[in-house]
């Protein structure tokens, strides 16, 4: 809970914007209020002080206390430009896009049966800006769940199937699986494609024996056989739990261990070997290795760990091994998979014991003993042979590194703030696609000081900007009040990527670094940073937030990214995979990573996109109305008179126009979703808040005053000195007030119907019937029966009637109509034709494509065939190997068990936990159930591996 | 199958209302709507401001400004405020025959009839013939309320006090004798103004209803005697008190005052010399006002109006040159088609 961050009121930048808006607004209707003000005391001045002969003024004729109350009430007048029903509406909107949400069919996973759900209801368009994506890996962007899925031994790559003709195949649910009924042991749900592996076990080729020998050997895992035949394994990394299972599965099958001996089933036969000592695995040595005796009475040290690690220490006779492998190791690495390389060599009896007795001294020793054990094991670890590669997949989960792709072509760009180790977190980068073999670069930051950080960063800097201003670059910040600096997007060429630990983080993170930090990790495409704490997530979180106007997202699944959930503008959870606390404090939650890009290319772009129509036809629609008065002030001696009758004002907002931009906001679309995904560009408007700023608020303004200018004069001078056709008055202000109020409200609808894109039977019933409402409306209050209920109510009795069946007057609603939007289609059109927006150029295609495209092409897996990198990634932690030897953990008596097999040593029925296994946990959790993000320094826990091959 | 449905119990629904696909038509401001859209309204638009213009054209205006600003103006002498009864003589003639049916207007200019407080000041409940508004007419009508003894005016407010009381007589100067031009002061308001909205109260003699109450303090007659000739007329029906009360929606305006459609003039005014005689007795010299007639004709689109045809005209104009603007603009930048 402490880790979790300070929950804070979350509200989007159109929020913030529309507040600074509204203090504008009001500023302005204080200025046209004080314009009118002044026009009434001239006026009075001038012309209503000689006029009362038939106006007496009782106030005694002060020009300044009428233009005192012109002032109040023009502010309750034209109050209208202040849109306080812009609020009720604006929430409507948002619950119903929230509504799309919950109710998406495609973001609902069928198989823990959960369905996507808005949190809440008040950050939707904001889904459509987003510039940074900052998430979570295990758990989130993998399932935490490893497989055995390749291998290479003695230069012999297994686990591709291929076809009569040797074309590879792609590897589907219903490619054939090797069948393990020869072994009892098997574990069921560990599954392999290739049966050459297979073949070659059952060959007893020695190679492949030794391979699976050593992954039997060579661990750390604990057994648990609480039934004959049922193994389970308790594994400190789910890596060696899925190498264990491997070769349980190929038979070898690792069945119990003591803290001196090892037993297991080697092809049926009951095998124990002696355990001399496991020279531990740690992040410097990157390998392990484990000194056995085999019944037979031989010596050997088997070793696994990372390719480079390792090669260094092979024997020279094993080169041309290595150069085979080393493309087979490649070729794995690129297809994203974890390896390690294994390697044993048989030891001379005498020299062991020698090393052993040196050994024992030094792990005796008092002072300097990690140095002294180390020393000793590089000495043993030297000569080896190798014996082949594994390669551990990662499973991500499904489409992750398709939405990547999709959310990098978006313009989004994706932080991976995991506790995992950097190898880990390096290779899952490239597995998924965030980093690529053809990035130009990818810089490494992991000095321990404060000093070296900078400089490496900085080096970083000037190989991708050589020529970039030392200090930092400032966007010029204009927002209300808090100076904040913000820094701008810098623009270098080719893709880079950045990965950083945890500990150089933490002073990157400090103060006087933090803009440093920035400005390279904005430069880079991908940025991983790995080893971090909850804290630090939410502090990269934090920063971005604080220096760079970009709206950012967070996505994890376990309590550990409560924090950055919190503090991103938007958080999501991914529910139901391990606990409730990341979705109880998210935002949004969904099942699968894979998700993301529905909710932010499809929900996030379409909530921006009506958001932004919504308030640009808002704001335009209540200033038209409303600038009428301005207008008509002038001639009617500043007197506050309305230009419309007041049931018309009443009911413009609430009856007339609310329908059909409701509709508007709740079902346009430019394309749909399957273009959306197809041109994720589509999204990069949102980002640069293009569709509703200031600059576009003012452009709402300035249309207003057009429309009302034209609604006002062009019938002033329609009617100016007219008549009727039989010669009766139809220049009185009540005909003039329904003329008016007619041309506003074709005016507006026929707007309405220019910025709609997507019109449904709804949308043209909301417009048909608002304005079929308006008449009918009209027609009731200005009828007979109307005024004689309530003669003062309805003072406009006939007015309808009486003008609207001239043929001048609808002449001028159809000239004024088509006036207000013909410079507003004109213009459009000019700039669709000269500058045409992608929005403009996607619904063009679609217009030529008119059905919908097949569906984007099937996922393929991204392949590369070569790799500079090393695949090496291993979740392992340091000091199991003690554990195991010391034998602390197995004080429960053995079990007995009626079984035909001869039993050596203890049975390992159980283990109970004591002195430094303190922080470890007993509880066998679900296999989906993930290794909190950051390292528990060492002793991390052992977990049932119940399904590795899942 | 009953159990995949409970698995599937938080499955929404698969609706094309729920899952956003409800079919819809896309229009897209393209150029092959857009040009040809243009060209037609334009045309149309050509088409009715030809029409609108000619019509325009076609009906007759003859105004008259009798305010007598300059002493050289026959009313000059009436429009000092301290002339009583004053009657002027205005001389005109007509070229060529004033079709009809003639319709004659008086207009006011820098009048402000829309002036907030004095259009609110009126009661339509005592308008309707309500009596109990007789005794206490509403409170807008201040300080046109209640008169210095305080008794209650009806009708009450500025717009009825105010009421414009010039009459006219219009001879014809034939021979040098007058020929009195028949006027027909029926039917020149609104139909729903004269049977609906104002009612006289339903006592005989009218009078009666009008006992306790004073007439507007500017008004000569009380309302029951505004027109002795016909007892029908009289009252709140009176036809120019309904015109008056129509208030008019900008500072300039014209009310009908009569019609010309009876006699020797059913046709129209034929040419000759005329003579109109006005009783001046309404004054606008304080605030600057005008006061005119106007002698018009109507056509289908009402009176004389030249803005409409020609606002038309030139839109329609526009819209053509757009149209072709449009057309260069598509030919020659036609947006990329791929990206």
């Amino acid at each position: 809970m402490q880790n979790c961050g300070k929950s804070t009121f979350k509200r989007t930048s159109i929020d913030r914007l529309m507040n600074v808006l509204v203090l504008c607004i009001f500023g302005f209707l204080a200025i046209m209020c004080t314009i009118l003000a002044i026009g009434n005391y001239f006026w009075e001045l001038n012309e209503g002080s000689q006029f009362i002969v038939f106006l007496p003024r009782q106030d005694g004729n002060k020009a300044a206390f009428s233009s005192f109350l012109t002032f109040w009430s023009y502010v309750i007048i034209l109050n209208t430009v202040v849109p306080i029903s812009l609020y009720v509406s604006v929430e409507i909107i948002r619950l119903g896009n929230s509504f799309y949400i919950d109710w998406d069919r495609k973001m609902y996973y069928a198989r823990n049966d959960t369905p996507a759900e808005a949190r809440t209801t008040t950050l939707n368009e904001e889904l459509g800006q987003i510039k940074y994506v900052f998430s979570d890996k295990t758990g989130t962007l993998t399932q935490n769940i490893m497989t055995f899925n390749k291998c290479s031994i003695n230069g012999k790559s297994y686990g591709e199937v291929y076809d009569y003709t040797g074309q590879r195949l792609e590897i589907t649910e219903h490619t054939e699986t090797v069948d393990f009924s020869f072994n009892q042991l098997a574990d069921p749900r560990f599954v392999f494609h290739d049966h050459a592996l297979v073949e070659a076990v059952k060959l007893e080729n020695p190679e492949v024996h030794a391979f699976f020998r050593l992954l039997a050997l060579c661990h750390t895992v604990m057994a648990e056989e609480k039934k004959e035949g049922e193994i389970f394994y308790q594994a400190q990394s789910p890596d060696e739990g899925a190498l264990v299972t491997a070769a349980r599965n190929f038979g070898f099958v690792f069945r119990s261990r003591t803290p001196d001996s090892v037993s297991i089933m080697e092809m049926g036969k009951q095998c124990s070997y002696e355990l001399l000592a496991i020279l531990d695995f740690n992040n410097v040595r990157k390998r392990m290795s484990v000194i056995v005796r085999s019944p037979e009475g031989k010596l050997s040290l088997y070793c696994k760990g990372a390719d480079t690690i390792i090669y260094e220490r092979l024997h020279q006779s094993c080169s041309k091994l290595m150069d085979v492998t080393t493309d087979h190791l490649n070729e794995f690495a690129g297809e994203g998979l974890r390896t390690l390389v294994l390697a044993y060599k048989d030891l001379d009896e005498e020299y062991f014991n020698q090393w052993q007795q040196r050994h024992h001294e030094a792990s005796t020793d008092l002072d300097d003993r990690e140095s002294k054990l180390d020393q000793l094991y590089e000495e043993i670890e030297k000569d080896l042979l190798l014996l082949g590669a594994t390669a551990i997949e990662d499973k991500l989960q499904d489409g992750v590194p398709q939405t990547i792709e999709q959310l990098s072509k978006a313009d989004i760009k994706i932080w991976v703030l995991t506790g995992d180790k950097q190898e880990t977190a390096e290779n899952i980068g490239y597995s998924c696609n965030l980093l690529q073999e053809e990035m130009n670069e990818v810089f490494i930051v992991s000095g321990n000081s404060p000093e070296d950080v900078r400089q490496e960063l900085r080096n970083a800097r000037t190989s991708m900007k050589p020529d970039a201003v030392e200090d930092s670059v400032f966007l010029p910040e204009r927002t209300l009040g808090k100076s904040v600096k913000v820094l701008t997007d810098e623009v270098v060429n080719g893709e880079y990527g950045l990965v950083i630990n945890g500990h150089s983080l933490a002073y990157a993170l400090e103060h006087s670094m933090e803009l440093e930090f920035l400005r390279t990790a904005c430069m880079c495409k991908a940025v991983i940073c790995c080893r971090v704490t909850p804290l630090q997530k939410a502090q990269v979180v934090q920063l971005v937030k604080k220096y760079k106007q970009a709206v950012t997202l967070a996505i994890g699944d376990g309590a550990n990214d409560v924090s950055m959930i919190k503090a991103a503008h938007i958080g999501v959870g991914i529910s139901g995979q391990e606990g409730m606390q990341a979705v109880l404090s998210s935002d949004y939650s969904f099942a699968q990573f894979r998700f993301l890009q529905r909710l932010l290319l499809v929900h996030g772009r379409w909530s921006y996109l009506r958001m932004c129509k919504f308030l640009r036809y808002f704001f335009y629609k209540n200033f038209t109305f409303t600038f009428v008065h301005f207008w008509y002030a002038f001639f009617c001696g500043f007197s506050a008179q309305t230009v419309y009758d007041e049931w018309f004002i009443t009911l413009y907002n609430l009856m007339y126009t609310a329908l059909p931009v409701l509709g508007m906001s709740l079902f346009d679309q430019d394309v749909n979703d399957v273009w959306s995904f197809q041109h994720p560009q589509l999204y990069v408007p949102g980002q640069l808040n293009l569709y509703f700023s200031k600059k576009a608020f003012f452009k709402c303004a300035l249309h207003s005053v057009y429309s009302s200018l034209v609604l006002f004069f062009i019938p002033y001078l329609a009617m100016c000195n007219t008549v009727r056709d039989d010669g009766k008055d139809v220049a009185d202000y009540q005909s003039f007030a329904l003329l008016t109020q007619t041309c506003l409200l074709f005016a507006v609808s026929i707007q309405l119907s220019f910025e709609m894109t997507y019109w449904t039977a709804v949308n043209t019933f909301f417009v048909l019937g608002s304005l079929a409402m308006y008449f009918a409306v009209t027609f009731t209050m200005y009828s007979n029966g109307m005024f004689l209920m309530l003669p003062s109510a309805f003072p406009f009795i006939g007015a309808a009637r009486n003008s609207l069946n001239q043929p001048n007057v609808w002449l001028t609603i159809l000239l004024t109509s088509i006036l207000c939007v013909l410079p507003v289609v004109t213009y459009r059109f000019l700039l669709i034709q000269l500058c045409p927006t992608i929005n403009d150029k996607v619904m063009f295609k679609v217009r030529q494509a008119k059905a919908t495209p097949p569906p984007p092409t099937r996922r393929t897996r991204i392949r590369r065939t070569s790799s500079r990198r090393s695949g090496y990634a291993f979740s392992h932690a340091q000091g199991y190997g003690d554990l195991v030897t010391s034998g602390r953990f197995l004080r429960r008596p053995a079990v007995s068990r009626s079984s035909g097999f001869t039993h050596i040593g203890r049975t390992t029925t159980g283990f109970s936990p004591m002195g430094r296994s303190a922080g470890y946990s007993p509880t066998g959790r679900l296999q989906n159930a993930k290794v909190p993000d950051v390292e528990v320094t060492s002793l991390q826990m052992y977990r049932t591996i119940k399904d590795p091959a899942l | 199958m009953v159990k995949e449905e409970q698995e599937l119990a938080n499955r929404p629904d698969n609706t094309a209302f729920t899952q956003q696909r409800l079919p819809a038509w896309q229009p897209m401001l393209s150029a092959g709507i857009v040009i040809p859209g243009f060209v037609i309204i334009g045309l149309a638009f050509i088409g009715i401001g030809v029409a609108l213009f000619v019509t325009s054209h076609s009906i007759q205006v003859l105004e008259l400004d009798y305010t007598g600003v300059e002493n050289t103006e026959p009313c000059y002498r009436c429009s000092d405020p301290s002339s009583k009864n004053c009657v002027c003589t205005l001389e005109f003639s007509i070229d060529s025959l004033f079709e009809g049916p003639v319709f004659f207007y008086y207009g006011l200019t820098n009048y402000f009839q829309n002036y907030r407080k004095y259009g609110a000041s009126r009661d339509d409940n005592q308008l309707s013939g309500d009596l109990d508004y007789f005794k206490s007419p509403g409170n807008d009508c201040a300080p046109y309320q209640y008169n210095s003894n305080n008794k209650p005016i009806v009708p009450c407010g500025a717009i009825a006090n105010s009421m414009f009381n010039d009459t006219f007589k219009l001879y014809q100067i034939i021979r040098g004798s007058k020929k009195l031009v028949p006027f027909d002061g029926k039917g020149i308001a609104w139909w729903t103004d004269y049977n609906i909205k104002y009612r006289n109260p339903s006592v005989t003699p009218l009078k009666n209803a009008f006992n306790d109450t004073v007439k507007p303090l500017f008004w000569s007659k009380p309302a029951y005697e505004l027109d002795p000739t016909d007892p029908a007329n009289n009252g709140f029906i009176n036809q120019d008190f309904l015109v008056w009360m129509r208030r008019a929606a900008l500072p300039d305006f014209r009310k009908l005052y009569r019609r010309i459609t009876e006699g020797d003039y059913a046709k129209g005014l034929p040419a000759g010399n005329y003579s109109l005689e006005i009783a001046y007795n309404y004054p606008v010299m304080s605030f600057d006002g005008r006061k005119k007639v106007v002698l018009s004709n109507v056509s289908w689109m009402g009176g004389k109006n030249e803005f409409l045809g020609i606002a038309y005209l030139v839109i329609g104009s526009l819209c053509v040159v757009m149209s072709i603007v449009m057309l260069i603009v598509y030919a020659k930048f036609k947006f990329p088609e791929e990206d």
